[in-house]
């Protein structure tokens, strides 16, 4: 692939490498495709009608792995794509995704990903999607992720969603409709500084018999920014769910959350947890008689805190 | 060699001003054994913070190794070779005790050489090394992993605040041990403690009493009075 310099921390950042990976993949940078691979259990194929792709697993596909980041370049470069995957019976994929924007103009630049997953029966997938911006341009990084997962019986998803850094504006959307048996874990990691914004939605619907979500949201508001965090479990079967927000606010930033449990059936157990609050001053002290500057504590408990 | 001079605390309590300590000067030998007790609310935890600089006097002066330390902050006390070990240890939310040990280094040391500080505090590696040091962990599990983040520092004095509150049988007896080897390295240790177990084996005793020195000297002279409660 031919990548510029910025393209090329993009994929570093977001997918840990710019190297063609192993396993099946879409590079994409600037709207297009710079590189697409099937594998014999994976297809990539675009879609023909809206920008995007319909990857397929096969039933029974086992320890594979299939990338697909974004890299947008472009001053002002505005899109919208839409990946559906479509996963087999007794599956278990890993899926790297994840989008950085560089962007050195006056523009704004905007990706809007659409991602959903049909998960099969009894399949694991794990989805790992980190965004990222950066660029000396006064234009926006705007970043706005939709996740829909779908779970069949038996069937469990990892999300690991993660905000690293300079995304100026988004808006997140996870949306999850769990079956009998199946399982779905989030992790969600944020940090906005600046004035950046950062809205952060789940409304997940435990459908099915013995389904359960655990819902993870750390995050770190910093200078400026505004955080809004809104999580809502709905137990409509025998479930359990529970969802934790969990945020660190400094400097002159404001996070809200909004967490809601709609327990349809006298045998759902949901539970919500939200916690906002500075860095505490003993965690800062501690690390501080170890040797630590007040400034390096800091760091060392935002990075610790969003690991 | 440790020297506090008139040291003084004040609070602002409801308008008025409350002495937390009142002149307090002391000196402390280096590589001693030097316990500090008293009832609740004697001023002893003040004391120790004001040593490590987590609190600053309202007067007085603290010299370390000769050096006037008053105003130095916390990691510069550290970083001259004071540790202190909290009475209720710190949790966080992400920091793992491997994180805790490397910062307590300075570098990145090997999961090995951290590994064999949670040893000495009677910890599996495997089962604590990156676990998170947060609410999740016992009382008992974040004091010995506390003790092993102060010992990781080597330091020339170590101050332990009140180190028997919440801990097993087992972490208290190996608490001796540890004391007893700071001894032998001549390093110098300061103990905030009720503890007779602990004031025994103390080369001297302080007791404070309403932010002042009521008495010091060694265990014999001491610890029978200490006992009957008539300290």
């Amino acid at each position: 692939m031919n990548l510029s310099e910025a393209e090329k921390q993009i994929f570093c950042e977001v997918s840990g490498d710019f190297q063609i990976p192993e396993g099946a993949y879409n590079f994409r940078v600037n709207g297009k495709s710079v590189g697409r691979h099937s594998t014999k259990n994976i297809d990539v194929e675009p879609k023909t009608k809206k920008s995007g792709l319909d990857i397929y697993v096969k039933n029974d596909t086992k320890g594979e792995q299939v990338h697909i980041p974004v890299a947008i370049s472009a001053t002002g470069l505005k899109e919208a794509v839409y990946n559906d995957f479509h996963i087999g019976d007794n599956a278990e994929v890993t899926i790297i995704a994840g989008c950085g924007i560089y962007n050195c103009g006056g523009q704004d630049s905007v990706h809007n990903g659409i991602h959903r997953f049909y998960v099969g029966k009894n399949s694991k997938i794990k989805y790992i999607e980190k965004h990222y911006g950066f660029g000396p341009g006064s234009g926006g990084k705007i970043l706005n992720p939709t996740t829909e997962v779908y779970l069949e019986k038996g069937a469990s998803a990892e999300l690991f969603l993660e905000q690293i850094k300079g995304v100026d504006s988004t808006v997140r959307k996870t949306i999850a409709e769990v079956g009998d048996s199946a399982k779905l874990l989030v992790t969600e990691r944020l940090m906005t500084h600046s004035r950046q914004t950062a809205e952060s939605s789940y409304e997940v619907a435990l459908n099915g018999k013995d389904s359960t979500a655990d819902i993870a949201s750390r995050s770190i508001a910093q200078d400026y920014s505004k955080q809004l965090f809104k999580a809502t479990i709905a137990g409509n079967n025998k479930c359990r769910g529970h969802s934790a927000c969990d945020a660190i606010i400094m400097d002159e930033a404001s996070v809200h959350a909004i967490p809601a449990l709609d327990a349809k059936t006298k045998d759902a157990e949901l539970i919500h947890e939200a916690a906002i609050g500075k860095i505490a001053g003993d965690q800062i002290t501690k690390l501080m008689t170890l040797g630590a500057t007040k400034k390096e504590a800091e760091s060392k408990i935002i990075n610790g805190f969003l690991r | 060699m440790l020297e506090l001079k008139d040291i003084s605390y004040e609070v602002k309590s409801g308008g008025s001003r409350q002495l937390i300590l009142d002149h307090i000067s002391l000196r402390i030998k280096p590589g001693s054994f030097t316990v500090i007790t008293g009832q609740n609310g004697s001023g002893k935890s003040t004391l120790a913070e004001i040593i490590m600089g987590i609190k600053t006097p309202t007067s007085g002066q603290i010299f370390w190794q000769g050096e006037d330390i008053t105003k130095l902050p916390v990691t510069d006390r550290a970083k001259k070779g004071i540790a202190f070990s909290f009475q209720e240890p710190v949790k966080f939310k992400g920091i793992t005790v491997y994180d805790l040990l490397n910062t307590a280094s300075g570098e990145l040391i090997s999961k090995k050489e951290a590994g064999d500080y949670l040893k000495t505090v009677g910890l599996s590696p495997e089962d604590y090394l990156l676990r998170e040091v947060n609410s999740k962990l016992s009382g008992g599990e974040l004091k010995r992993i506390e003790i092993a983040s102060v010992l990781k520092r080597n330091a020339d004095l170590t101050i332990f605040d009140e180190p028997e509150a919440g801990i097993d049988l087992w972490s208290f007896d190996n608490l001796t041990k540890i004391f007893k080897m700071a001894k032998k390295n001549a390093h110098t240790t300061i103990v905030i403690s009720h503890q007779e177990r602990i004031l025994k084996i103390a080369d001297e005793i302080i007791v404070l009493s309403h932010g002042k020195i009521a008495s010091c000297g060694t265990p014999e002279k001491l610890l029978p009075q200490i006992v009957k409660g008539e300290l």
